[in-house]
């Protein structure tokens, strides 16, 4: 079968759903690949990178639409493309299904098959082709580049010669993937940067990238996003009120905003009122990354950046991973690449429209003369699974009981182990000769040094360990040694005799086959 | 040489002994170590022969001879694979050299004893023979068990704990025979009966308990050195056994909390039955192929390797080796998770890996690496089964519930090289196989690691 990508027809889409290193891949599946020309030429990828890939190049896109039994692109697709469309056909691209009734309803009319990449479950299976999260790391790398652009100062703070210049202080609203790039792209410049998230578990991966939690002052269960397929589900207003007042109180020191609060099928919730705004310093920069879908700040303009009148410049671009087409595209077409490989098992170059499996019925939105959107929930729930309800939560106290008695316990044991092994000590010394007690002390102080030493070997060396102390075990031949020239007769210095030809088997064989070991063990 | 030169030497070989187990805690210490322990030790000896009381030179001379010219030939050739069975068949030695030494001690008693010193030797010699007994019976048994002579399984007799318990009663009889002067057969019938229980004991004791038994064989040859040690009043042989004895019973204990089981349990044999029904498994087992295989470990950035027996058995060791030299050299961090109950040896895997040139600061243990598995692309478990079940943390009915375990189900991928469907020696369910990141890459170890090896350059 044939996998053909048109040139975007959108006018500022520089992304392509195809790179010649994801053609080459495509290949291996058994596929051929036909690409439009000029397709990949404002995300760097020329038609003779291409051709040098071994994919066809066509002149026009109806050629292409035509040529092509499996359809990939990126944006969601116009009339004339959806015209375009035939039976049996299957396109692979963003698709927006929430709010594109007449594209669907397009693609049942003709009988093709419709993947929208926005529709992949987010299960760790997935995780290979979810575009949702590959382009959001890129607008939150984007975001931080794009407000360093707009923001007329250092991230990182510096003392030179010059004078002392202090570091950007950067808050991330939302710490989904984008908000996570975001925040490693800021803290790796050297800004000080704060996060914020409506769910308290990611504060975790917010500390473990570098920044600074914001905590709020208030207690309800906030759900966690695993029952909601891992979004950040829609929150109470006295917990917004919270999250306002705390917002407010930061806004003055805060030098960039990047907001990527965004809620699935809803309008972005407003998080930077017009008053916070006002009350930013001069020169600061806003980047929303929820314009499309009205702003997490009303003052947003889509696809437009301007600057308020208090010298604060808001950013509203919607097309960040687009302004990084070339990294965007190589993502992309890897997203698609791995949904393609999983739609064809066989690797025979044959489609395998498989509804029976989680990830792709997920994604399917139209499926031979039906729509299929929207799906049913998957059979797996998402990233963090069931809570445990098994084990209740121990508070502190308890916790602190508990280890409390368990010490307590161990104490009691311990002196009880203790007051026995003296009786049974009193007892030995009352009936055994000096001379046994003497031997005693050796073998008891001798147990201890063992302990000792031997709870520091290496837990690798154990072996060895066994081998050596096989070794020095057999130093009871010191005891067939003073045996064999007693003169007790034939049998005591024959029995000698065997004891000491053993014993010596054992040393050697025990020394030898430890230093040999032990050679072994080599550094890299 | 005077007796003062002889108590010189033996607390030098003592001291000697001592760093030489000191010294295992590190690699690079320990080969230096390994030479303490042999110097300790022919100081021991050559004193011993040289010292008052010892005449037949030539005659121990020619047994050290053979002794030696056996025992480096026997090392020399040992597989390390072999290994287990190696240790088992020395400890043995050690036991029988115990048993006769202490028939010796009987028939050539030493003169002008008071009567409670008489006891007491009669005690040691008792105690002495019956340690050394079962040390010499349990090590063949766990030799032949470990070599495959005999059927690895758990021979469960019927009213076996009786039968221990009846041949501990007839030696504590013999014993009070024997303390009355009732002559040497006494001795002679407790042999018997100890080398029965010794044979008994770990008949009983299924394969994967192994590590316990050997390091239990490795305590008690420990013991028997130090009961000789009494016997002869050689406060030498008393500081080398309760070092050994000690040794080998920490080795034991480190293995029973790995596998979260009593110490008795194992000994005695058997497997913990279930405590209610297995927890319901849903989903299926999904076969991969070695291209599958070859494609994720070019893509992944960090690898965990986590071998088991079954790499031992299959002999795969040499191409783990080579595919991880492969893997590092395109610069990626490959590095081994190893159990402390992984193979039939306390650090079994570890000898194995180093003998096929694995480096062994990327050898990690339990936990070194647990915490790390949620940040690794790609887990390949070769031959192991019940050591990554996360049944022991996630069912509370499982027998093995609350044994620690390698949790490479948090790995983003996690490839299991078994042979085929079944399960592992304790007979449960592995989860892991159902996961929905784990896929199955059915088939020998070696040809599917070597199937591998020809997808990766």
């Amino acid at each position: 079968m044939k996998i053909g990508t048109p040139k975007e027809v959108f006018d500022t889409e520089a992304r392509v759903a195809m790179t010649p290193a994801s053609a080459e891949l495509l290949q291996k599946l058994g596929y051929e690949c036909v690409i439009e020309t000029k397709a990949g030429l404002a995300a760097g990828f020329s038609d003779a990178t291409y051709k040098q890939a071994g994919v066809e190049v066509v002149k026009t896109a109806a050629a292409l639409w035509k040529a092509a039994d499996i359809v990939a692109k990126v944006r969601q697709p116009d009339a004339t493309e959806l015209k375009r469309l035939r039976k049996d056909q299957t396109l692979i691209s963003f698709f927006n299904p929430g709010a594109n009734d007449d594209g669907m309803e397009a693609a049942r009319a003709k009988g093709a098959n419709v993947i929208a990449m926005e529709m992949v479950p987010r299960i760790s299976r997935a995780q290979k082709m979810d575009a949702l999260s590959s382009m959001a790391n890129i607008a939150g790398y984007r975001a931080v580049i794009e407000a360093g652009n707009n923001f007329g100062r250092f991230f990182t703070g510096q003392v030179t010669a010059a004078g002392k210049v202090p570091p950007a202080k950067v808050l991330v609203v939302g710490a989904g993937v984008a908000g996570l790039a975001a925040i490693g792209t800021s803290t790796s410049l050297g800004a000080i940067t704060y996060a914020f998230d409506v769910r308290p578990e990611v504060a975790e991966q917010v500390e473990s990238m570098g920044a600074e939690f914001v905590y709020l002052d208030f207690d309800e269960d906030q759900a966690d996003g695993a029952a909601t397929g891992g979004y950040a589900p829609v929150s109470s207003p006295e917990f917004r009120e919270a999250q306002l007042a705390k917002f407010r109180e930061l806004a003055p020191e805060i030098d960039i905003v990047i907001t990527t609060a965004l809620i699935p099928n809803r309008e972005a919730p407003e998080l930077w009122t017009e008053d916070m705004v006002k009350a930013m310093k001069p020169g600061s920069v806003i980047i929303d990354l929820a314009a499309e879908k009205g702003g997490n700040c009303k003052l947003t303009v889509m696809d437009e950046k301007i600057v308020t009148k208090n010298g604060v410049t808001i950013v509203g671009y919607t097309d960040f991973p687009s302004r990084m087409a070339s990294q965007a595209s190589s993502l992309y077409a890897n997203n698609i690449r791995h949904m393609i490989s999983d739609l064809t098992p066989e690797k025979d170059g044959q489609i395998n429209h498989d509804m029976e499996d989680d990830v792709i019925r997920g994604a399917t939105v139209a499926f031979e003369g039906e729509i299929t959107f929207p799906p049913p929930p998957p059979k797996i729930q998402a990233i963090a699974a069931k809570p445990q309800e098994t084990a209740p939560v121990k508070t502190a106290e308890e916790i602190k009981a508990e280890e409390a008695a368990a010490a307590k316990a161990a104490g009691r044991s311990q002196t009880i182990t203790l007051v026995i092994g003296g009786l049974i000590m009193l007892l030995i010394g009352q009936y055994a000769p000096v001379s046994f007690m003497q031997h005693f002390i050796v073998f008891v102080l001798s147990i201890f040094i063992g302990f000792q030493v031997i709870w520091n070997v290496s837990h690798a060396l154990h072996t060895p360990l066994m081998a050596i102390t096989n070794a020095i075990s057999s130093v009871v031949i010191i005891g067939a040694l003073l045996q064999i020239s007693v003169g007790g007769g034939f049998l005591v210095t024959l029995l000698a005799a065997i004891s000491v030809l053993i014993a010596s088997i054992n040393i050697v064989g025990g020394f030898v086959v430890t230093r040999r070991m032990l050679a072994m063990f080599q550094k890299s | 040489m005077s007796i003062g030169l002889v108590t010189a030497g033996y607390i030098a070989a003592s001291v000697l002994f001592i760093l030489a187990l000191g010294g295992l805690s590190d690699q690079e210490k320990a080969k230096r170590a390994v030479w303490f322990g042999i110097i300790g030790m022919a100081i021991a000896v050559i004193v011993t022969v040289f010292g008052p009381g010892v005449n037949s030179i030539w005659l121990l001379v020619a047994m050290i001879a053979i002794g030696a010219a056996i025992g480096t030939i026997v090392a020399q050739r040992v597989e390390m694979v072999g290994m287990p069975q190696l240790v088992a068949a020395l400890h043995s030695f050690v036991g029988l050299a115990a048993v006769f030494i202490g028939i010796n001690s009987v028939l050539h008693a030493p003169m002008g004893l008071t009567h409670a010193e008489e006891v007491i030797h009669d005690v040691e010699v008792f105690l002495g023979v019956f340690i050394g007994a079962i040390t010499f019976t349990g090590s063949i048994v766990a030799y032949g068990k470990l070599a495959g002579k005999l059927d690895g399984k758990a021979m469960i007799l019927p009213g076996r704990h009786l039968m221990n318990i009846v041949g501990v009663v007839v030696s504590l009889i013999m014993l009070t025979m024997f303390l009355n002067g009732a002559g040497i057969w006494t001795l002679l019938v407790m042999m018997v009966v100890a080398f029965a229980i010794g044979a008994h004991l770990v008949m009983a004791i299924g394969g994967a308990d192994m590590p316990v038994v050997v390091s239990m064989l490795n305590s008690y040859s420990g013991w028997a050195a130090a009961a000789t040690g009494f016997m002869l009043g050689n406060d030498l042989l008393i500081v080398v056994g309760a070092l050994v004895g000690s040794s080998g019973a920490i080795l034991s204990y480190i293995m029973c909390v790995a596998m979260n089981r009593k110490f008795l349990a194992v000994i005695l044999g058997g497997f913990g039955g279930q405590k209610g029904p297995a927890m319901e498994i849903d989903g299926e087992q999904i076969a991969i192929d070695a291209d599958g295989v070859a494609t994720a470990l070019q893509e992944a950035d960090s690898v965990v390797i986590v071998p088991g027996y079954g790499m031992a058995v299959a002999q795969a060791q040499q191409a783990v080796s080579e595919l991880t030299k492969r893997l590092r050299d395109a610069g990626k961090n490959v590095r081994f998770a190893i159990h402390p109950v992984a193979g039939r040896l306390p650090g079994h895997m570890n000898v194995l890996l180093a003998e096929a040139r694995v480096p062994y600061d990327i050898v990690l243990e339990m936990d070194e690496i647990n915490d790390d598995f949620p940040e690794t692309d790609v887990v390949i478990v070769i031959g192991s089964n019940d050591i990554v079940n996360p049944a022991a943390q996630e069912d509370p009915n499982s027998p093995i519930a609350g044994m620690p375990v390698l949790e490479v189900w948090n790995a983003k991928q996690v490839f299991v090289s078994k042979r085929g469907q079944g399960t592992g020696y304790s007979g449960i369910e592995n989860p892991l196989f159902f996961k929905e990141n784990t896929r199955m890459f059915y088939g020998d170890a070696k040809d599917s690691l070597n199937a591998l090896l020809t997808r990766i350059d």
